[in-house]
């Protein structure tokens, strides 16, 4: 019946085009930066068009919210906006705006002039928006590259180091192979069930019919995505990369791509109830948090540092995929969203105290950055306070709600890897708090004062924080009500 | 009554009062007196606020009072649930006694990052208030884990020489086996659905819990292992003497005087019960590693040359008592082990109050530094002893009652962890004393403490609510009991069944 709709109707209607609202104007005006950037003036164009993208990622924020009331499929069952759609395309768009804000400052003190920065921000948060909503596995891959792409040439822009090339090549060349696993797991899909549509895909899998090179399809593709959110044991990348890249990169692709990938993967995994997925993420899930958290411990470098906690994140998130759909669901998104602000935030003030050349990364640097600079050692307090675990941050639920749907799914032997996991993470996030309060401050390090996009990016992400630690219940709320949408 | 529109609110408001007083320092200019006035102010109004509670509890009553339940999340389950029985009421009253006491004898002795330190001190107070009030095993988790920021931020930003090793090691340590209890809180929420103390407590007792009986021995370790970490039971005690060693004088009060008695309030609570049959099965260990604590602690604290570290291990050593009190399952050892962490309370607050004052003037908490300060400092000198008294269990002070009824209840038990308790008493009057000696008697040793200051009239004002409650709660300890008393009953209830069952078999 849908080969003959398909026939019939060859030019989408017009709240078609609703659907892909926040897409359109992402790209919109990624395309009005990449024309307006060659006409200015090099020296002078960073702040104008950094405010273009701003208000891009505004008015995707603005489009999403327009567009939620028009849910519903479009372009020949190749896009899904529902609640789910609508809550990761939120996260996205409010992430790409932080840290638009993070980056202002950022590229300025780093000297780099470049207007397609924002411009790939933009199209990288497009393809990221996109994932989330695609329920079409060539559209995904599609969706997926643009987003790569579009990070592999932003991990590479502090060209004037080394590290940063190194950084972008390593990131391309395996992030490619990683793709062409999960181009090669949606063949295998499509030879199995013979559809790239999830929900065709579900519907096979449902009916009980379940060929054995689906099994193998499935753990390609989870090969290809396992690499994109970090998850061991393809996580060899990450400390690399993270480290060359430029720090509000960083804070961006350690959170939106992660999320419109872990967007796919609960589609995947649970819209198509892709059988045998139990081991899989079970296996991945604890030697995520436990090669995370390990790794961590041993690092000088609060970049490479964070790269290892958000190995172990990554970890503690996949934790919920192994439960039971109807709470696994939530806890993911919630977990999504509240690592979002925690990460976004922290990136931001290490973005900041980086300086010139981002020579100041040690954890020596961060002595006495209490007394010296003491608004942004408290919010970085609490983002990392947050990262462990800590109640009345969003860290806190996260955890909660991960561990809670695991117990529910009876599966006490990875809480308690993942609870003592967690315990072992809170040493090193600890030991930045002990440096900035409790040693004394290194006075080469200088201590400029807080620009004010800087200063809204770490309200917005502070509060965000504060918000999920505090009144989790509509957030989840949302979640649930998601996640019983994608389950029918 | 025109308290009855008070009651469901007064909890909430002597919990929060603090921390509201902590966010509005925010606000404050750098203005260190003005600062100190305010915290004092909200510090005592906590403390008028929770005189509340004893004064209209009805005391006859068992049960929860003052409560109030209102849900915080509808999924998962998590309510606002608070409320006090007469064994947490007083340990909410110790909390908010103390921290006035805390913020006077700070007033000096903190001169950098002042705002921070009176921000930390309220918050922490918050947070201790909120462990003893919480009837949600979520909102008590919540308010337990947040003891630790604060608690570790004073130790590690106004402590003394190893003050950094020190507050991580307070942190990994209590951390780390506080997620042993949030893996069993969590265990029981996904099969009673609720967070909720009493239901749980009634779904356990009614058989509703499927598969509890397998798990409740790992359930039961899960919450000890946390609880005896903060109490500290032998071996888990090595955190102590470093964190108080190194904390600034409040932090040690707070520490000693109600952190520590987070664990065996959760002891009390929570281990006895959630789970009183696997608390029978296991008290013999436990007893034992009391015992270990009691005899232990005094030991090491009688060789100690630092003055500080001695109070420390004095302490590991009285609260082996309580332990041993709460697992003698009699209504005389928990009573006076309910006593005994009020008693403690009061006058080892004291006591590192005291070795504070000291540190003040000298910089050093050796005794081998001191030597006849009797003559240079004689109000100092009889404060000291008062609460050495109070601390040794000398009869019509503090700490004679609970010990006496502790050890009675030891016996009742087995008689020979009476005596080997009774042993502790004998060795705390010989470190105290001993150590009391080697400071005061004699001749001034060192000429630098020929000129050394009495206790002025701030000092005066922090050490005398100290001795008065030391002497009313020796002389008048039914005030006390008798609120303790119907809710130590409630607790034991259980435990009289179990033991008719044992009888009728």
């Amino acid at each position: 019946m849908n080969v003959t709709i398909q026939i019939v109707r060859t030019v989408p209607e017009s709240v078609e085009y609703l659907r892909i609202l926040p897409e359109i104007v992402l790209a919109v005006f990624g395309m009005i930066i990449m024309l307006l950037d060659p006409l200015m003036d090099e020296r002078r164009s960073q702040k104008t068009l950094g405010s273009v993208a701003l208000v891009g990622s505004l008015a995707a924020i603005a489009a999403t919210l327009y567009q939620s009331q028009y849910p519903g499929v479009g372009f020949w069952n190749m896009v899904h906006v529902d609640t789910f759609s609508v809550f990761f395309h939120f996260l996205i768009t409010t992430v790409t705006a932080v840290v638009i804000l993070t980056s202002y400052e950022y590229m300025e003190v780093q000297q780099i002039r470049a207007g397609e920065y924002y411009g790939l921000i933009l199209f990288g948060a497009m393809g990221m928006c996109l994932m989330s909503s695609a329920v079409e596995l060539v559209l995904i891959f599609i969706a997926l590259e643009i987003s790569s792409i579009s990070t592999y040439i932003l991990v590479g822009f502090r060209r004037r180091a080394a590290i940063s090339s190194e950084a972008s090549v390593k990131y391309f060349l395996l992030g490619s192979f990683a793709t062409a696993f999960f181009l090669y797991g949606v063949a295998l899909m499509f030879g199995a069930t013979g559809s790239t549509s999830i929900t065709v895909i579900g519907d096979t899998f449902r009916s009980g019919a379940i060929p054995m090179l689906a099994y193998a399809g499935l753990a390609l593709m989870f090969v290809g995505l396992g690499f994109k959110v970090a998850a061991a044991p393809f996580h060899i990348w990450t400390p690399d990369v993270y480290e060359g890249a430029p720090a509000p990169v960083v804070g961006f692709m350690s959170t939106a791509p992660k999320a419109a990938v872990f967007a796919v993967l609960l589609r995947i995994m649970f819209e198509a109830d892709a059988p045998g997925r139990l081991w899989l993420i079970w296996i991945t899930a604890a030697i995520s948090m436990t090669l995370g958290n390990l790794g961590a411990l041993v690092q000088d470098n609060v970049k490479r540092l964070l790269a290892y906690s958000s190995i172990a994140h990554a970890g503690y998130l996949l934790v919920a995929f192994a439960a039971l759909p109807s709470n696994g669901i939530p806890a993911a998104m919630f977990y999504a969203a509240s690592y979002a602000a925690m990460n976004v935030g922290a990136f931001a003030v290490v973005s900041h105290f980086a300086g010139a050349g981002e020579r100041y990364v040690t954890l020596e640097d961060y002595a006495g950055m209490g007394r010296r600079s003491p608004l942004l050692a408290a919010t970085l307090t609490i983002f990392l306070l947050s990262l462990i675990g800590i109640p009345i941050t969003g860290g806190f639920f996260a955890k909660f709600y991960v561990f809670t749907a695991a117990l529910q799914a009876n599966l006490v032997g990875l809480v308690m890897i993942g609870v003592l996991n967690s315990a072992v993470g809170a040493y090193y996030y600890l030991r930045i708090i002990v440096m900035m309060y409790m040693h004394e401050s290194r006075a080469e390090v200088p201590v400029s004062p807080v620009p004010i996009g800087l200063g809204t990016a770490l309200v917005v992400s502070a509060a965000a924080t504060i918000y999920l630690g505090t009144l989790p219940g509509r957030v989840l709320e949302y979640a649930s009500r998601s996640a019983s949408q994608l389950l029918r | 009554m025109s308290t009855n529109n008070w009651s469901p609110m007064i909890l909430t408001l002597v919990t929060f009062v603090p921390l509201a007083g902590g966010l509005l320092l925010l606000l404050f200019p750098r203005r260190d007196r003005d600062i100190r006035v305010f915290s004092l102010v909200v510090s005592l109004l906590a403390f008028v606020l929770s005189l509340h509670l004893p004064v209209h509890l009805q005391r006859a009553r068992a049960g929860f009072q003052y409560e109030l339940d209102r849900q915080w999340i509808a999924s998962p389950n998590i309510h606002y649930h608070m409320g006090v029985d007469g064994v947490s009421m007083w340990l909410v009253v110790l909390t908010t006694f103390l921290t006035p006491l805390c913020v006077l004898i700070s007033w000096k002795s903190v001169r950098e990052r002042v705002k921070e330190f009176f921000i930390l001190l309220l918050i922490l107070e918050t947070a201790l208030i909120g462990v003893f009030v919480s009837l949600d095993l979520f909102l008590f988790y919540f308010f337990w884990e947040a003891t630790l920021i604060p608690m570790a931020l004073l130790i590690g930003m106004y402590g003394h020489g190893r003050r950094v090793y020190a507050a991580v090691k307070f942190f990994l340590y209590t951390m780390i086996a506080s997620v042993f209890m949030l893996a069993a809180i969590l265990w029981l929420y996904t099969k009673t659905g609720t967070f909720d103390f009493v239901a749980i407590q009634t779904a356990i007792r009614t058989g509703q819990v499927e598969g509890f009986l397998g798990a409740a021995p790992w359930l039961f370790l899960g919450f000890f292992v946390a609880f005896a970490v903060k109490v500290p039971l032998f071996p888990l005690h090595t955190w102590l003497p470093d964190a108080h060693v190194e904390a600034p004088t409040a932090g040690s009060v707070l520490l000693a005087g109600v952190l520590l008695k987070m664990g065996t309030y959760g002891m009390l609570r929570f281990s006895l019960g959630l789970f009183p049959e696997q608390s029978r099965a296991n008290a013999s260990w436990i007893m034992v590693l009391a015992l270990i604590g009691i005899i232990y602690g005094a030991l090491v604290a009688m060789v100690q040359p630092n003055m500080k570290k001695l109070i420390a291990y004095s302490s590991i050593s009285h609260l082996g008592f309580v332990v041993l009190g709460i697992f003698s399952f009699t209504q005389a050892g928990l009573d006076g082990a309910t006593f005994v962490m009020l008693a403690h309370g009061v006058s080892t607050g004291a006591l590192f109050m005291l070795a504070g004052i000291l540190y003040e003037r000298r910089h050093t908490y050796e005794i081998a530094d001191f030597g006849g300060l009797a003559t240079p400092m004689p109000a100092y000198a009889s404060f000291f002893l008062f609460i050495v008294l109070a601390s040794v269990g000398l009869p019509l002070l503090n700490g004679f009652v609970g010990e006496f009824l502790v050890l009675s209840g030891a016996f009742r038990s087995r008689a020979v962890y009476g005596i080997l308790g009774a042993t502790g008493v004998i060795w705390s009057a010989c470190y105290l004393l001993w150590m009391y000696q080697r400071v005061f008697f004699g001749k001034v040793t060192h000429d630098i403490n020929q000129a050394l200051p009495d206790l002025d009239r701030r000092e005066r004002i922090a050490l005398w609510p100290t001795a008065v409650a030391a002497l009313v709660m020796g002389v008048a300890p039914l005030l006390w009991l008798n609120a303790i008393d119907p809710s130590v009953h409630v607790a034991l209830a259980p435990f009289a069944q179990l033991a008719s069952r044992a009888v009728g078999r």
